[in-house]
Parts: structure tokens; C-alpha cells; sequence
């Protein structure tokens, strides 16, 4: 049977067992068996569940451990200095087997390759079968043992609840174990990187070269290969400097704008256009910086005759800042009509033109929330990759030169990443500790700006 | 009553319980010493009329109360004193209202000095999420009533005093204004009304979000403040409409049914409808 197939049966069984607790119910009710506890179609519910979440929950760990398992049986197979040899050997090993599992052929395969791998056909053969007879037979049962609990006084409503409260739980856990597992791998790799490389000259280093790594390990001459991450925060934050200079004002007036002077009709015209500059890719943000922005910015600064990278800073920046102005708008916007009307009435009550009421009153009373959306605007400029590969060059200067071409972390990440790589290098490893300074620069920042939206939710109430 | 608001408020023919809405309002509508004078005022929210052609005078140093079942139009028609439907955009007002002979819908007119002129207090207190002294400080700071700190020390303190709260707050008055009580917080928007040295005060319902101890206070507050101002204030409470004005206003459905002195209003009603209401058959 295949997945499909599989889950659609389990599907029926499931949607049966709902008729067949409902019926029960029903029977209960007509039979006069006094008054039921829940509704039938709770009763009908929890007999489905009971049917279809076990069966899914083994589904998922046959899923899991067939293959977990067949490795640990392909070890029989290996020769003997394979066994001996090393983590990544082992690897090697298994993938080899893998690709003669599903027929990808690169020339000559070993015997003892191509034994493991019938092997593993005739097991996942096996299994399969043994999962579906597994996964039916689950579904059956528990399905089986949950209508028989069904009676008049059975709490199935309760119960239903109780699943899906931990039904919720399960996918919040989800996104929360991700998250926590994508840190700690960039964390675990990035200690190795400081196992390489002393924190000091990562975290204070003012050179970036990790391009002689390679010709430094052949020792073939050339450089030294540094791993200095100044020049690149420099950069993020002087692409990001820029970028806020463009967006907060524009963004700001532009929210001050549609929040208490437009007429509605405006408003219902504006702010959806506004979102739809939101909405645009950034890789387009990105040959707009490289192919528009930055000539027209090396043109005007070389006739005022000023000496102009044609990859600059300013041009990434400006850019940016025009990706980020809906996001500073539309969060500005929603805090500014958070403001209860009932302070603006006491300002014009006392005579406050429309401005003054705004500057002294609304902005004021706003501000906490102001200054939270562009903290993650920040956060959001700092993070940003596309614009900046495409627009400000990725030589690592140290320079605060907004006319120079610069190079900021993400982009950097990507140059290492990009391509074959060794690992083990610490050229490749200092991507991860890269991005652990970044991870924690924009939790930072995030953590911040909750804290203050916190502290404005308070003010109100 | 429910059912008798959804239906279309204003109609020739208009009856209420039977009742027929008076086209003319009953009583005098005059007073010798106006300070507003309001003609034949409409007001439309979009094409819903909300005021009937209502006239009236508001006199000198005389508190006047409006009364009447919710949505007449009693917080329409005041919010017509000091142009604060302006804000709205759908509001449209017709007719004539002014101020000591000025037409304040007069094209000319700054509506921001007309509202230093007639100040309003809400229904709800709504302190600025300011100091206690910024709150006070802040109508004369906007229009240059104070040429020195000094003078600005002197309008809040004195607005304060007269809004009898300056004993509670006088050792902390760069503590946030929200923070205060919810009647200190009224009386607070009071002194702020008060510190632009209004000749109206427009009071929505001042004491409706406040415990009786608090609502003693402004009331108290009110008889003082009479002397120096003209005071219109809308109540749902007909005790206190009786305990504080000279005369009272009786409205529905966006129109004025009845106007008089308070005592022969309550003691007397001309029309059956005020009598209705007064006595407690609905609103
Ligand atoms: N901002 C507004 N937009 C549309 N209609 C309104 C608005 N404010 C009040 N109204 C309508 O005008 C009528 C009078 O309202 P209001 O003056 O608030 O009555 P009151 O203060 O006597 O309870 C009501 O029918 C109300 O629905
Ligand atoms: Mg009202």
C-alpha cells in the first residue's frame, strides 16, 4: 500500500469510528439512558481520535526508524577498514549504499556496496509491509478501545478538549524546538570555529581575509588568512545607518500622514499600495540597487566630483531603506491608531491645531511603540542578504565611507557558504560564528523592542 | 425605547408611546444676558439628521443642563458649541451659533481660539499621558498665556486651586496624571479646561465614569466654578441636573422638547414627554 493510499485508509477508519461513537451516543439517548454527559458528536470525535492519532503517532516513528535501524544492520556489510576508519568514512559508506538503493550509478560499485544495498531493498520491502499491517492495525484498535468507552456518563468532551489543548502544544513545541535546534547547531559549529581561531581576534579582528586560507594550508605563500569580523559589523551597521536614514522619516510622515490626515478614501488607497511595496522580493530591491541605484550614485558623486565605488554603500543603504519604509509605515500606523481618540479630543478641546495635537499629544503617547517598530526595522536591515550582495560589493573594508564599497555579515556568510567547500576549514566554520553574532545582534534588538512595546501596552490600561 | 431609536429620528409626524414631539420647543428659550446664542441649528452625520432645528441661549454665568434619553443628540448639539464636530468628517451642522454676537461657523473664525474660548470636558477623564503639571501646562503653553516660568508656575497652581486639587497633588506634580484616581483625573481635566481661562466650559457627562464621592466633588466644583463661567453640562442623572443648573434643557430625538428654570422644569413639566422622562418612565 503507499503512503497515500496508507493515510486515506486511516482516514476512513477514522471517519467511521465518528459514526459509530455518534450512533452509540444516539442509541444512549433514545434508549433513554438518562441524560448524556456531552453532545453525540463529541462521543463521535473522541472515537475518531482515538482511532486516527495513535495510528499517525506510529506512522511517524516507523517512519523515523527504518531507516535509522537499516544503518545500524549495514554495518555487517562494511569491510573492515571502513569499520576501523572514521565518522566520515562511515558516511561515505552509507551514502554509497543510498545511492545504489535508489539507482543513481557512478561507474564501478563494489560488491559489497551492491550486497547492502539489495539488502536494504529487501528490508524496506519488508518493512513497508510490517508499517502498514503496524499502522492499520493501531488505527483499528485504538479506535476499537476508545468507542468502548463511550456510555452516557463519558466525558468526551472534556476529553476532546484535552487532545487538542495538547494538540496546540505539540505545534508550538514544533516551531520552539526548531528554532532552539538551529541555534544550537550554529552554536556547536561555531565553538569549533573558536577552537581554530581565538575569540579574540574573531570578535576584535580588524582584517577579513579568509581567502588565503586555502593557499596558507597548502603553504604555497601569498597571505595570511584573518578572520577579523569588525570590518563586516562595520559595514552591516553602515549599510543599516543609511538605510534608517531614508525610512524612519519617510516611514514616520508617511504613517503620521495616513493616520490622522487622510481621509478614509485615501487611507483605503495608500496604505494597500504601501504593503505591496512590502511584498516586493528583495533579490528585485536587489538589480534595482545594482543596476539603477548605484550608477545614477556613482554618476552624481563623480560630476560633484567626489570618487565613487560603482558597488557603494550608499546605494545598497538607500535601497533598503526603501524595503524597509512600509515596514516602519505599517507598524507606525497600527501604534499611532492605538492611540484612544479620547486623547486627541482633550488636545483639540483645548485648542491644539492638528499638528500641535499630533507633536505634542499623539507622537508623545505613541512613541514607545514608534521606537519598537524600528528597532525591528533594525533587526530587519541588519539581516537583510539580498540587496546588499547584489549592490555593495563584498570587499571588506573597514571603512565607514558610505562611498566605498563594503561588505556587511550576511553577505559575507553567503561568499563563504557559497559553492564547495572543506568543511572542517575555518573558513567555512567562520560562517557559523558569523551568523551566531548576527543571531544574537537581532535577538538583541528584538528582545529590546518587546520590551518596550510591553511597557507602552501598560500605559493605557 | 430600544425600538423606538432604530426608528428614523426625525419625522413631522414623529410619536413617541403616542406621545407627538412638539415641532416648537416649549418654554423660553431666551435669556436676557447670552453669552451663545444658537439658531435653527441641523446637524447631519451623513444623511442620518442627529439635531432638528434646535434654538437656545446659554447665559451668562448660569449653568445649564442638558437632559434626555441616550442618542437624542445632547452630546451632538454641545459639540456643536465648540466646533468639536469638525473632527469628524461625516458631521455637517446647519444654522447660526454664536459667541457674544460673533458667528463662531463663520468662515473667518480660528475654531482654535474659539476653543480656548469654550472649553469641554468628556465623559470619560482623559488626562494626557503627561506630568500633572504638563497636563495643566499644556493649553497655556500652546496659546502664550504664561511669558515666564514664574507665570506658568502661577496659571497651574491656580487652575488647580480652583479645581480643588491642588491640596491632593501639590507635592507631586511631576507624577503622570494617569496615575491619579479616576475622579482626581476629572478634576484634573477640569483644571486643564479651566487654564486657558475658558468663557464656556462644556461638560459630556462628566460624572458618569466616577464613583458618588467623586461625583460629589465635581458637583461641589461646579457650584463654585459658576460664578466665573458659563457651564453647560449633559447628565443622565436628573438629581444632579437638578442640583447643579439654573436652567434645564429636555431633549429627544434630536430635538428640544423643553426648556425652562430647573426648578419648574422638574417640579412642573409642560410637555408629557419631559414628565415622562423625569418621573422615570423611560431613558
Ligand atoms: N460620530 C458619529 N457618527 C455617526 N453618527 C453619530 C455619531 N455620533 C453620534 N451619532 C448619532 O447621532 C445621534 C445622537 O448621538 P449623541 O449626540 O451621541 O446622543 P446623546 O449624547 O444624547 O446620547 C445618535 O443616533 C448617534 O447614533
Ligand atoms: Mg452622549
Amino acid at each position: 500500500m503507499s503512503f497515500t493510499n496508507l493515510m486515506l485508509t486511516v482516514l476512513v477508519i477514522g471517519a467511521l469510528y465518528f459514526i459509530a461513537g455518534q450512533r452509540a451516543a444516539f442509541v444512549f439517548r433514545s434508549n433513554g439512558a438518562g441524560k448524556l454527559h456531552s453532545l453525540p458528536h463529541y462521543h463521535g470525535v473522541w472515537a475518531a481520535i482515538t482511532s486516527v492519532l495513535p495510528a499517525l503517532i506510529v506512522l511517524l516513528i516507523l517512519l523515523i526508524g527504518k531507516d535509522l535501524l537499516f544503518q545500524l544492520m549495514a554495518r555487517d556489510y562494511f569491510p573492515e577498514e571502513i569499520l576501523m576508519g572514521d565518522t566520515v568514512d562511515r558516511a561515505i559508506a552509507l551514502a554509497k549504499i543510498s545511492n545504489v538503493v535508489n539507482g543513481i550509478n557512478f561507474g564501478e560499485v563494489e560488491p559489497w556496496v551492491q550486497s547492502a544495498g539489495d539488502a536494504w531493498i529487501r528490508w524496506e520491502a519488508n518493512a513497508i509491509i510490517v508499517a502498514n499491517s503496524l499502522v492499520l492495525a493501531t488505527s483499528l484498535v485504538g479506535g476499537l478501545l476508545g468507542y468502548r468507552r463511550i456510555n452516557p456518563t463519558f466525558r468526551s468532551r472534556n476529553n476532546v478538549e484535552r487532545v487538542l489543548t495538547w494538540m496546540l502544544i505539540g505545534s508550538s513545541l514544533v516551531a520552539i524546538v526548531t528554532t532552539i535546534g538551529i541555534v544550537l547547531s550554529v552554536l556547536f559549529e561555531s565553538i569549533r570555529f573558536f577552537k581554530l581561531i581565538p575569540p579574540q581576534d574573531f570578535l576584535f579582528g580588524l582584517e577579513w581575509n579568509p581567502q588565503f586560507e586555502g593557499a596558507e594550508r597548502a603553504g604555497s605563500g601569498g597571505g595570511t588568512a584573518t578572520y577579523g569580523m569588525i570590518p563586516m559589523f562595520v559595514g552591516t551597521f553602515l549599510i543599516s545607518v543609511i538605510a534608517l536614514t531614508v525610512a524612519v522619516p519617510i516611514g514616520l510622515f508617511s504613517a503620521i500622514y495616513l493616520a490622522e490626515y487622510a481621509t478614509p478614501r485615501i487611507r483605503g488607497i495608500v496604505k494597500p499600495l504601501l504593503e505591496i511595496l512590502a511584498g516586493v522580493p528583495t533579490v528585485v530591491y536587489g538589480f534595482f540597487a545594482a543596476l539603477t541605484v548605484a550608477p545614477v550614485v556613482k554618476s552624481i558623486g563623480e560630476s560633484i566630483g567626489l570618487e565613487v565605488a560603482s558597488e557603494s554603500a550608499l546605494a545598497a543603504g538607500l535601497v533598503m531603506g526603501v524595503m524597509i519604509i512600509p515596514f516602519i509605515s505599517s507598524l507606525s500606523d497600527d501604534v499611532i491608531n492605538a492611540v484612544p481618540q479620547s486623547l486627541r479630543d482633550a488636545a483639540y478641546g483645548l485648542g491644539s491645531t492638528r499638528s500641535e495635537a499630533v507633536r505634542q499629544v499623539v507622537l508623545p503617547a505613541a512613541l514607545p511603540g514608534i521606537v519598537a517598530a524600528v528597532i525591528l526595522a533594525v533587526s530587519r536591515a541588519v539581516g537583510e542578504t539580498m540587496i546588499v550582495v547584489m549592490a555593495a560589493g563584498l570587499a571588506a573594508n573597514l571603512s565607514f565611507n558610505p562611498l566605498d564599497a563594503v561588505t556587511t555579515v550576511t553577505s559575507q556568510i553567503v561568499t563563504i557558504l557559497v559553492g564547495d567547500q572543506e568543511f572542517e576549514s575555518a573558513k567555512t566554520l567562520s560562517a557559523f560564528a558569523l551568523a551566531l553574532m548576527l543571531i544574537i545582534t537581532t535577538l538583541a534588538l528584538n528582545y529590546f523592542a518587546l520590551q518596550i512595546v510591553k511597557k507602552y501596552r501598560e500605559q493605557y490600561d | 425605547m430600544e425600538m423606538v431609536m432604530s426608528e428614523s429620528m426625525v419625522e413631522n409626524t414623529s410619536q413617541v408611546e403616542g406621545r407627538a414631539i412638539p415641532e416648537q420647543t416649549i418654554g423660553d428659550i431666551h435669556v436676557d444676558n447670552p453669552r451663545m446664542t444658537a439658531r435653527h441649528v441641523d446637524v447631519f452625520y451623513g444623511d442620518k439628521q442627529a439635531i432638528d432645528n434646535i434654538s437656545l441661549d446659554i447665559g451668562v454665568s448660569q449653568v445649564i443642563s442638558f437632559i434626555g434619553p441616550s442618542g437624542c443628540g445632547k452630546s451632538t448639539f454641545l459639540r456643536c458649541l465648540n466646533r468639536m464636530n469638525d473632527t469628524i468628517d461625516i458631521c455637517q451642522v446647519g444654522g447660526e451659533i454664536k459667541i457674544d454676537e460673533q458667528n463662531i461657523y463663520d468662515p473667518m473664525i480660528d475654531v482654535v481660539s474659539l476653543r480656548a474660548r469654550v472649553g469641554m470636558v468628556f465623559q470619560k477623564p482623559n488626562p494626557f499621558p503627561k506630568s500633572i503639571f504638563d497636563n495643566i501646562a499644556y493649553g497655556p503653553r500652546i496659546h502664550g498665556l504664561a511669558a515666564s516660568k514664574v507665570e506658568l508656575d502661577q496659571i497651574v497652581e491656580s487652575s488647580l486651586q480652583r479645581a480643588g486639587l491642588w491640596e491632593e497633588v501639590k507635592d507631586r506634580l511631576d507624577q503622570p496624571g494617569t496615575g491619579l484616581s479616576g475622579g482626581q483625573q476629572q478634576r484634573l481635566c477640569i483644571a486643564r479646561a479651566i487654564a486657558v481661562s475658558p468663557e464656556v466650559i462644556l461638560m459630556d457627562e462628566p460624572c458618569s465614569a466616577l464613583d458618588p464621592i467623586a461625583t460629589a466633588k465635581v458637583e461641589e466644583l461646579i457650584h463654585e466654578l459658576r460664578e466665573q463661567y458659563t457651564i453647560v453640562i449633559v447628565t443622565h442623572s436628573m438629581q444632579q441636573a437638578a442640583r447643579v443648573s439654573d436652567r434645564t434643557a429636555y431633549f429627544h430625538l434630536g430635538r428640544l422638547v423643553e426648556v425652562g428654570d430647573t426648578k419648574q422644569v422638574f417640579t412642573n413639566p409642560k410637555h408629557e414627554l419631559t414628565q415622562d422622562y423625569i418621573t422615570g418612565r423611560f431613558g
